[in-house]
């Protein structure tokens, strides 16, 4: 097995008193796409601001570790950190246009990413606009975020993420925000840039279509905790948790009208901060039992490098 | 963009001609200078008859007319009162003006926007702690108190600055930080703001996600996006201090137009008071004609307009 060029273990994150995140761990191997899915609020974007170290002011990191290659992230002072942002780790968000400065001009803040002023770097930023399919680069490089569309912003943000060739690339929701066509073509972006770059990226969805379509292996995640994770091939063939279960029940085929999954599964998370001792899945589960209401599912393996948490999982294949 | 330049330059002009048109009929609702004028014990032939000479007699509507005749040839006039010509009492008194705005520009530029920034990046720190409590005084202090509180400390009692007057650059500086300081703490709070609001959006989390310190974004990216509402402030912040020179030049003795201005409402020395008004309304819409400009240096999106 190639050593994982990124490692979360056991990451709790607490906001004040609440603890938003609790004990969470994966790893990623270089050139493979790891999903984390999961519903709104369940922790994904604060784990991937506690990666980058970039955590809003109020949450703190209170347990755990990241580590890019061998290297623990969280002791290191913020200067270290900062040379490793951008070059070794980048990231990548939700709303393009809104993360690219509008008085900039987009070679400009490639450029960033080189430490290096565009003047520098020009032919570099060139070659990298090429690689992420924007046409006509040379023109391109002077423009502001403004006179590029969504799709050509979030191709933008991708070549400032990946220009200085990191090991690890984090892509919060990279399309959202995007119109379906265009989610496609950035997804297959990153695919293929992934796999040519051999970038270990962690792919931040709940869209399970999205899961499907580009990830190797998911890590399924509610109310700060994971529930499942593994190959996709093995856990969308059959899902374990009952959770995943819905989740995969609840993608639209191409006959359907589009729904949430929470319009599916009945219910709601609880909130951070009203969890109680148990399963939090419990008050949502059709197969929960009385014990899931008081004590919680560990986290174990169940073999063919698959974990869940489920003290009633829908086909109990974990390993004796 | 040249476009809405002219739009925005033919838009001032229709103010400044209404403010010039209340101006002159306000000023004239409460009679006019000839009892000013005559000579103590004069009698009422007398009075009307230096009346009509002055014009002062005939229907209000003929006297705006002509005076808008005089000003379409550019001339103000001459002062009743001085018997000078009025577009050479009023532009002896400008330098002096102009030297007190950009004085107290100064301050509050060099003082607030600094002051603004440094709020928003050390938010909930001693160091906002601390510069709140000045942009507070600055705020709160009535102009006319502040100015006498420094007249008698840094004029009187330490005596390193003169009271009053306009002797030398040393006279400048007290008549400017009173009339500097209210709009030094309008640019702090101003800037405060946006500079926290730029703070939170995603372009400075990804400038940070690429490596760049706190400092480096808020340098290289925050500030700029900033100053497009500071700008806009900027502008009307000029007229507040023109108006608010009124008072510090009444305070400090300065010898502007503020003070021009008071002297010549006293004297019901309309055409004056009607030149320093007009004075005033085209220095407004320079400024905000020079802020449309900065925008468009500022903002690609605006400058690529068509
Ligand atoms: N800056 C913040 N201050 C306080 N609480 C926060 C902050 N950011 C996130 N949270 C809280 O942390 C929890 C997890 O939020 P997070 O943004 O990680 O969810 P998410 O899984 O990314 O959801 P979504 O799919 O909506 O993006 C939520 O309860 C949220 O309210
Ligand atoms: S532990 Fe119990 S409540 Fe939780 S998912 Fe499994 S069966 Fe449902
Ligand atoms: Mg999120």
């Amino acid at each position: 097995m190639t050593p994982a060029a990124l490692t979360v273990a056991a990451l709790s994150l607490d906001l004040g008193p609440t603890r938003l995140v609790d004990g969470i761990g994966f790893s990623v191997a270089p050139g493979e796409v790891m999903a984390l899915v999961g519903e709104s609020g369940c922790g994904k974007s604060v784990t991937a601001q506690a990666i980058m170290r970039l955590l809003p002011d109020a949450i703190r990191q209170t347990g755990g570790q990241v580590r890019l290659g061998e290297e623990d992230l969280t002791a290191l002072p913020e200067r270290a950190m900062q040379a490793i942002r951008g070059r070794r780790l980048s990231m990548i968000f939700q709303e393009p246009q809104a993360a690219l400065d509008p008085l900039d001009t987009i070679g400009a803040q490639i450029a960033e990413a080189l430490r290096q002023p565009l003047s520098r770097v020009r032919a570099e930023v060139r070659r990298m606009l090429e690689d992420v399919g924007i046409s006509d680069p040379e023109r391109r490089i002077d423009q502001h975020p403004f006179e590029l569309s969504g799709g050509m912003c979030q191709r933008v943000m991708i070549a400032t993420a990946l220009i200085a060739r990191p090991a690890v690339l984090i892509a919060d929701e990279p399309t959202t925000a995007l119109d379906v066509t265009i989610q496609a073509q950035i997804l297959d972006l990153l695919r293929r840039l992934a796999i040519e770059r051999r970038t270990a990226v962690v792919l931040i969805t709940h869209d399970m279509g999205v899961v499907a379509d580009i990830a190797d292996r998911v890590c399924v995640m509610y109310a700060g905790r994971i529930a499942e994770a593994g190959p996709v091939a093995e856990i969308f063939a059959a899902p374990m948790h009952p959770y995943t279960a819905l989740l995969l029940a609840s993608i639209p085929r191409l006959s359907d009208v589009p729904k949430s999954p929470l319009a599916v599964i009945a219910g709601q998370v609880p909130a951070p901060g009203e969890y109680g001792p148990g399963c939090r899945f419990a008050n949502r589960c059709p197969r929960a039992e009385p014990r899931c209401a008081t004590t919680t599912p560990p986290l174990l393996a169940a073999g063919q490098g698959r974990e869940i948490a489920c003290f009633a999982p829908l086909a109990d294949r974990r390993a004796p | 963009m040249t476009g809405h330049l002219a739009g925005r330059f033919g838009q001032a002009l229709v103010a400044c001609f209404g403010v010039l048109t209340i101006v002159f009929f306000v000023m004239r609702l409460s009679g006019d200078p000839t009892l000013l004028l005559v000579p103590e014990g004069a009698s009422a032939e007398q009075i009307a008859a230096l009346r009509h000479e002055l014009g002062f007699d005939r229907p209000m509507l003929v006297q705006y007319v002509a005076y808008l005749g005089d000003l379409a040839r550019f001339d103000l006039g001459e002062s009743l009162v001085q018997r000078a010509p009025v577009a050479g009492i009023v532009a002896e008194r400008i330098p002096y003006t102009v030297a007190l705005a950009l004085g107290a520009l100064l301050v509050a530029l060099g003082i607030g926007i600094p002051s603004g920034i440094a709020m928003a990046v050390w938010r909930g720190t001693v160091v906002e702690r601390a510069l709140a409590a000045i942009v507070l005084a600055g705020q709160s202090l009535p102009t006319f108190w502040s100015g006498i509180l420094m007249i008698l400390f840094f004029g009187v009692y330490l005596g390193w600055l003169p009271t009053s007057g306009a002797d030398s650059l040393a006279s400048l500086v007290m008549p400017a930080v009173a009339l500097g300081a209210l709009t030094m703490s309008t640019f702090a709070r101003m800037t405060r703001i946006s500079v926290l609001d730029e703070l939170s959006r995603d372009y400075v989390a990804a400038a940070r996600a690429r490596g760049l310190s706190r400092m480096a974004a808020v340098g290289r990216h925050v500030l700029r996006n900033a100053a497009i509402p500071v700008v806009t402030i900027a502008a009307l912040e000029v007229g507040n201090l023109l108006a608010g020179a009124v008072i510090v030049e009444t305070v400090f003795a300065w010898p502007g137009i503020g003070q021009l201005a008071i002297q010549s409402i006293a004297a019901r020395d309309f055409l004056v008071v009607q030149a320093v008004v007009l004075f005033v309304s085209i220095v407004y819409i320079a400024m905000n004609l020079l802020a449309d400009l900065a925008y468009a240096a500022i903002d690609p999106r605006i400058r690529l307009e068509r």
